[in-house]
């Protein structure tokens, strides 16, 4: 981890409510999938914790959506300026050379860290199914992207203005996709409709931080099992094994 | 220029403290930098027992400061006195144990225990952790109160006591009084400030604890206040807290009357900020002509 001015590519909107940020930096080469980067916002205080959400030679890309005044700034950012990043921060998606396919399941803002994820199983020529769940059409995105991968793309809206109606479950269970070991990250109830249905695999989360680095003790989660252990999302997570941790 | 300060039991290579809370037990930032670097360092609250804290969301940004009501969490005294402690032992910095507790008898325990300990330099009583409904709120918001923990603190203790004062009374000078007359060797001030935040869509608070503390920017004029008033009425050094983010801050808390300072927040919006502010500070005490800390302290009022 360390603390660089990156220089931002390109900052355009995707979906509704939905931004693309293509950042130069060197500290990509130290980023694996899964991962996070804290990022200061000129104006705002504590910075802001955002996936990473592709990893490329020269620098990474974030998808983010605007929540708030803070998000709102870091998307009328231009291209050329400079941003101030820290990162690559948190635990990472493990890669499982010895499997024949995974199934990745994203929700909304859920859905960026599992594109490099994605990248990466499919260089290793593996079979990934992702199952997008957005609340309307408007709001989807990267659908392509996915397949442009090779991968296998289904997508569920709550409203059902696109692709199966419901959730990401109903669309894994129209399509009756039988793969059993699961990437997800997204809303709560999500993940626990995942978490009630699958046992192998992991999961990441989203938390309210302030330092990123495992110091403040304000992102922490109390494991499932043990009374007395607590993790943080920040440092031990983002991604946990499926069933670690208590959400 | 040199930076060296000498307070009771610390003996500190430059003023600059990471504050209680905000930096863990250090071993996060040791990754970043070398904490030889620092003055001292104020580890995590020590409770008798392990305490997991409140529920989350535990922190909101608010303008200029974050509000937080992590709860105390820590390993409990017995972790810390085995694992943290002995490997802070490798670092040439002054170590500070911030004690807490939910009554008087708490913070005695605590202290009986760190005695045994060759790393811990100082105490520093939490009497002012807005977040903990039975500890800090009551004993640091009366003299009385204030006195007492302080008074039973001192005579558990075999290392210097400093207090550290909670901003949320009526008159912070009454209780740094009393607090001194109980015996204390140094003050901190300020802790944070009670406040609250509420969610837009739902009208709820956003800190799951309801009220959480006011840190960063945002206090640090009510800190420099604080001190300035308190350091004309007592004889004891103070170390003070509240907002620093930079060498500029360090001089304006000098010239209010404090000693040393602890710096906050401001690790969680750049991490390496305590190093930068060491650096930075002998230029800006030349900047402003100033050629010893020693004659910067308590300029204000002198």
């Amino acid at each position: 981890m360390q603390e660089e001015k990156g220089i931002i590519q390109s900052n355009e909107k995707i979906a509704k409510d939905t931004y693309r940020m293509k950042i130069a930096a060197g500290m990509a080469k130290d980023m694996k999938p899964g991962q996070f980067v804290n990022i200061k916002i000129d104006g705002y205080m504590l910075r802001r914790p955002i996936s990473i959400s592709s990893i490329e030679a020269d620098g990474f890309v974030i998808v983010y959506k605007v929540v708030g005044d803070g998000t709102l700034a870091l998307a009328k950012k231009h291209a050329h300026h400079t941003i101030d990043v820290f990162g690559p921060l948190g635990s990472s998606y493990p890669i499982h050379e010895n499997r024949n396919e995974v199934l990745l399941i994203g929700g909304g803002v859920g859905v960026p860290p599992l594109y490099e994820l994605a990248k990466q199983y499919r260089v290793l020529r593996k079979e990934v199914h992702v199952v997008l769940g957005f609340n309307d059409k408007d709001s989807i995105f990267y659908e392509q992207e996915f397949k442009a991968l090779g991968c296998h793309v289904v997508v569920a809206t709550m409203d059902g203005s696109y692709g199966v109606k419901g959730t990401v479950m109903d669309a894994i269970q129209a399509h009756a996709i039988t793969c059993d070991f699961t990437y997800s990250c997204g809303p709560r109830p999500m993940l626990k409709a995942i978490e009630a249905a699958y046992q192998k695999g992991y999961m990441s989360f989203e938390s309210r931080m302030a330092c990123g680095i495992g110091a403040c003790m304000a992102c922490v989660a109390k494991d499932k099992k043990e009374a007395d252990l607590y993790h943080r999302i920040c440092k031990e997570g983002p991604v946990f094994p499926i069933g670690k941790v208590e959400f | 220029m040199d930076l060296h300060v000498k307070l009771p039991g610390l003996n500190l290579k430059n003023p600059i403290i990471p504050a209680s809370g905000c930096f863990g037990f250090g071993r996060e930032f040791a990754e970043l930098y070398d904490l030889s670097l620092l003055g001292g360092i104020a580890i995590k609250s020590a409770t008798p027992q392990k305490r997991f804290g409140n529920p989350t969301p535990r922190v909101a940004e608010t303008p200029s400061g974050m509000l937080n009501a992590i709860g105390l969490q820590n390993p409990g005294v017995d972790v810390i006195l085995e694992k943290e402690l002995p490997w802070l032992a490798q670092f040439d910095t002054e170590i500070i144990a911030n004690v807490a507790g939910a009554s008087e008898e708490e913070y005695v325990e605590v202290i009986e225990k760190l005695n045994a300990s060759q790393v811990v330099k100082a105490y520093e009583l939490n009497i002012s952790c807005p977040n903990v409904k039975h500890g800090g709120i009551g004993l640091g918001t009366t003299p009385e109160l204030a006195a007492k923990v302080t008074k039973m603190a001192k005579a558990a203790a075999n290392k210097p006591v400093y207090v550290k004062l909670s901003p949320n009374v009526t008159n912070i000078v009454e209780i740094a009084k009393a607090v001194e007359e109980a015996g204390a060797d140094g003050l901190v001030m300020i802790n944070t400030m009670m406040g609250m935040r509420l969610d837009l869509h739902t009208g709820k608070p956003i800190l799951a604890n309801v009220t959480g503390g006011l840190s960063g920017p945002a206090i640090k004029p009510v800190a420099i206040r604080m001190v300035y008033q308190v350091a004309q009425a007592v004889n004891i050094p103070i170390i003070g807290v509240g907002g620093i983010t930079r060498a500029e801050d360090v001089l304006e808390f000098l010239y209010a009357g404090a000693s040393a300072v602890e710096v906050g927040m401001q690790n969680f919006i750049d991490p390496y900020c305590c190093v930068k502010i060491i650096e930075e500070l002998p230029k800006v005490l030349e900047t402003y002509g100033v050629n010893s800390l020693q004659e910067a302290v308590g300029r204000s009022f002198k």
